[in-house]
């Protein structure tokens, strides 16, 4: 195998030490949010999930990079370009799905329970 | 851009193995991005999946919330399951780089017994659930929970059949040009796999007992 090549094997599969980097932060990334859960750390509940959120994003970034070896130059950029498309798309369904079905919920048929609670007030 | 010359412009529909064997990994190029594009549709499913399960979450029916259901010590374990999994694929791709069939073919096995510890924790999961009276009948959030954390089982164990049938293709015509191809395909797929774990772990199970 000549050394040009071997170049290029490695930056596109990653070495030990690229990969013993991201399992390192994985496992950092997984314990912190295990641990404010089962611990119960924070009484804040939403500063809770919104740490959470991040760590998962963080680890999900870490991933990409360490374990899938995308980078700007692997396949001319092809994968990264991708990638990003393939965010932006789950972005907008994510997003798009929780607002519009958020509203749509307002405009339900009130549950039975709902008609129940209603009555109890008015008599 | 050299897409003027005509050969550069006409696709390859398939791989060329009949001439150099020395730099044959500049023709895996279409291969990897083609299973690459595969993997963001997969994304795209599993994104649209998490949107149904972000709609329908908290609707229980007057059913088990996550807070009654999930058991997160468990969900702790088989997240260890997955990622020493996914750093035990990569130490195989690592001893394939080094021509080392009996290291890849070691690691590989490990990275197998990791996915069906996986397994066999969501099996042991969904009959308890089921045991329960969780069935994905009895509320929108359990339908939606079972579709999205039930899909992605099914693509490990889609993961864990491709790993064996890789292992009998190894132990038959060893670290060939084809074989070396196929084992970063399915390294792809597989860390692909533990990547859709950190969002299911996230977001339904640790925000679900939070909520």
């Amino acid at each position: 195998m000549s050394a040009s090549s071997h170049t290029a094997h490695d930056e596109g599969h990653g070495s030990f030490r690229s990969y013993m980097i991201g399992f390192i932060l994985s496992v950092i990334l997984t314990v912190i949010p295990f641990y404010l859960v089962m611990g119960d750390v924070l009484d804040n509940r939403l500063l809770a999930i919104a740490i959470i959120f991040a760590l998962g994003a963080v680890q999900m970034i870490v991933h990409i990079y360490y374990f899938l070896h995308v980078t700007s130059k692997a396949e001319n950029g092809w994968t990264a370009m991708s990638l990003i498309f393939t965010v932006v798309l789950v972005g907008i369904v994510l997003s798009g799905s929780i607002w519009v079905m958020f509203h749509l919920e307002e405009n339900m048929m009130p549950s039975h329970d709902r008609v129940e609670q209603f009555r109890s007030l008015t008599d | 851009m050299s897409a003027t010359t005509p050969s550069a412009e006409a696709p390859e529909f398939f791989v060329r193995s009949t001439h150099d064997h020395d730099d044959g990994h500049h023709h895996e190029t279409g291969t990897m991005i083609g299973f690459w594009i595969y993997l963001m549709s997969d994304c795209l499913i599993f994104g649209s999946l998490f949107a149904v399960y972000a709609v329908l979450g908290n609707n229980y029916a007057a059913g088990p919330s996550p807070k009654d259901l999930f058991d997160i010590d468990m969900i702790l374990v088989s997240t260890f399951m997955l990622l020493f999994s996914s750093i035990t694929y990569g130490f195989a791709v690592l001893r394939m780089q080094m021509n080392d069939l009996k290291g890849t073919q070691l690691w590989l096995i490990i990275t197998g017994l990791f996915g069906l510890g996986f397994l066999y924790l969501e099996v042991l999961e969904f009959t308890h659930l089921w045991h329960e009276g969780a069935t994905p009948m009895a509320s929108a959030f359990l339908s939606s929970f079972y579709t999205l954390v039930g899909t992605h089982g099914l693509h490990v164990t889609g993961g864990v059949i491709w790993l064996i049938t890789l292992l009998i293709q190894l132990s038959l015509k060893g670290l060939t040009h084809e074989n070396q191809r196929r084992v970063m395909c399915l390294s792809m797929f597989w860390h692909f796999l533990d990547l859709i774990w950190i969002g299911v772990f996230s977001f339904v199970y640790l925000t679900g007992v939070l909520l």
